[in-house]
């Protein structure tokens, strides 16, 4: 069996490829499509796509129809949105996250661009 | 006792103010970063003892000679109901000043560390759906995304170096590899934990100008230690390469956003009379990669760690060593 972590990126990526809301049936059989070349996706129970499904809503990145039967879910943003978050907060872009993360290089003004171009020409 | 009180305002009152503003304009702190940290952490560490003991030993000051023989008749007059005629209304006022300063500096460091362990449980499991392992680099994720990005994200035993496609493109594997070892020194030395502790000081006491420059003194140390672990196996001219072609690969990709409203993420808080944050220890980061200096000599290094050791023990013994100025 694929990992819970690595079935949520596989989950999220079919989410992601269409603009419909898709059921936990129609996501196991594009799953079991997308991965069939030697992957165990072909046993996936429609209860595991469930639990996957569940704890990427608690997470926030998916939303259930709550009217029809079987319940339908679609991804809430985009992937690129999501990505941009990360970034953001990787980047110590987005207001007073400076101590979350520690990063190679932080938000680089066009002076400290500056700085360093001198820096360097000298150098 | 008085005595006492009056040393460790006049104390805390240097450890507020003129040390640490003297210490964020030395220029040798960049040669030993180790020695400089633990500086920074005595300063803040024997600032707020004697902040905080300046106020409890003079508001205990009518009850007895020494602080211990003092805290025991207080809690007489707490429990056991005795007279408090001794106190007067400063005494007091001074007693709940040390009470509320210390619970309010216990209660932000936890709130702070609460904040962050939320943000970064929301950004673990943002990352988890949206970045792949690397095959080549052990616990390592890559993000697919244009700009060149790389951060470490503690987390004990799941902690991680995240990378992003454009860095990875950028860079020579040689370059790379000196990011990665940049990063992972973070982890390893636990920089999180002291970038979480100066933040919460930072915040429990917005005020005091100082903590926001000791918490921007020590994300730049923190920054040339991780550099000086990658300079063990990456030639210097390599590391300036990739931090150069970081920092100015991600300005290009700041300037590139224009309208969106990311557009003015480059804007920085900035406070009269104090230096500018990034430029200033992006530019010294650089410059000491580029002409080094040799590290402070084995006996300036032993001073500096015997002046650290001393700003935590006078205010300890000041507090503690019975009947000492009675």
């Amino acid at each position: 069996m694929a990992s819970l972590g690595e079935l949520e990126r596989s989950v999220m990526d079919q989410l992601w490829s269409t603009t419909d809301a898709s059921t936990a049936n129609e996501l196991r059989d594009r799953l079991a499509q997308s991965e069939g070349q030697g992957h165990e996706a072909k046993d996936l129970a429609v209860t595991t796509v469930l639990t996957v499904l569940s704890r990427l809503e608690k997470k926030g990145l998916v939303e259930r129809e709550r009217g029809t039967r079987p319940h339908r879910y679609r991804a809430i943003s985009t992937r690129e949105d999501h990505t941009a978050r990360l970034m953001h907060e990787a980047l110590g872009t987005a207001t007073d996250r400076e101590a979350v993360l520690a990063r190679f290089i932080g938000s680089v003004s066009e002076a400290e661009a500056a700085t360093l171009r001198r820096l360097l020409a000298r150098g | 006792m008085l005595l006492t009180a009056y040393l460790l305002a006049v104390l805390a009152i240097l450890l507020a103010w003129p040390v640490p503003v003297a210490l964020s304009r030395a220029r040798w702190t960049s040669r030993s970063p180790f020695a400089a940290m633990v500086l920074w952490q005595s300063i803040a560490l024997g600032g707020g003892l004697s902040m905080i003991g300046a106020m409890l030993v003079y508001g205990l000051e009518p009850l007895g000679d020494n602080l211990p023989q003092a805290v025991r008749r207080a809690l007489g007059i707490v429990v056991g109901n005795r007279s408090s005629d001794q106190l007067h209304f400063w005494h007091l006022f001074a007693l709940c000043a040390a009470a509320l300063l210390g619970l309010h500096l216990v209660f932000t460091l936890g709130l702070t560390y609460a904040r962050i362990t939320t943000q970064r449980r929301r950004h673990r499991e943002l990352l988890e759906v949206l970045s792949l392992p690397s095959g080549a680099i052990e616990r390592t994720l890559v993000i697919n995304h244009p700009a060149p990005v790389a951060y470490c994200l503690p987390g004990g035993s799941r902690s991680v170096t995240v990378l992003s496609d454009g860095l990875m493109e950028a860079l020579t594997p040689g370059e790379l590899s000196a990011v990665v070892d940049h990063e992972r020194a973070h982890l390893t030395q636990r920089h999180h934990l002291l970038l979480w502790s100066f933040e919460a000081w930072r915040q429990a006491l917005p005020w005091l100008p100082t903590t926001r420059l000791s918490r921007q003194a020590v994300s730049s140390l923190v920054e040339m230690l991780a550099d000086d672990v990658a300079r063990r196996t990456a030639p210097d001219e390599v590391l300036v390469r990739a931090i150069a072609l970081v920092a100015l690969g991600s300005a290009e990709a700041h300037a590139g956003q224009g309208g969106s409203p990311s557009g003015n993420g480059t804007e920085r808080r900035t406070e009269p009379g104090m230096p500018e944050e990034g430029e200033a220890s992006l530019a010294s980061r650089v410059s000491r990669l580029l002409t080094p200096q040799p590290p402070l000599s084995h006996a300036q290094t032993t001073a500096v760690l015997a002046g650290s050791g001393l700003l935590l023990a006078v205010p300890t013994v000041l507090l503690l060593a019975p009947g000492l100025f009675s």
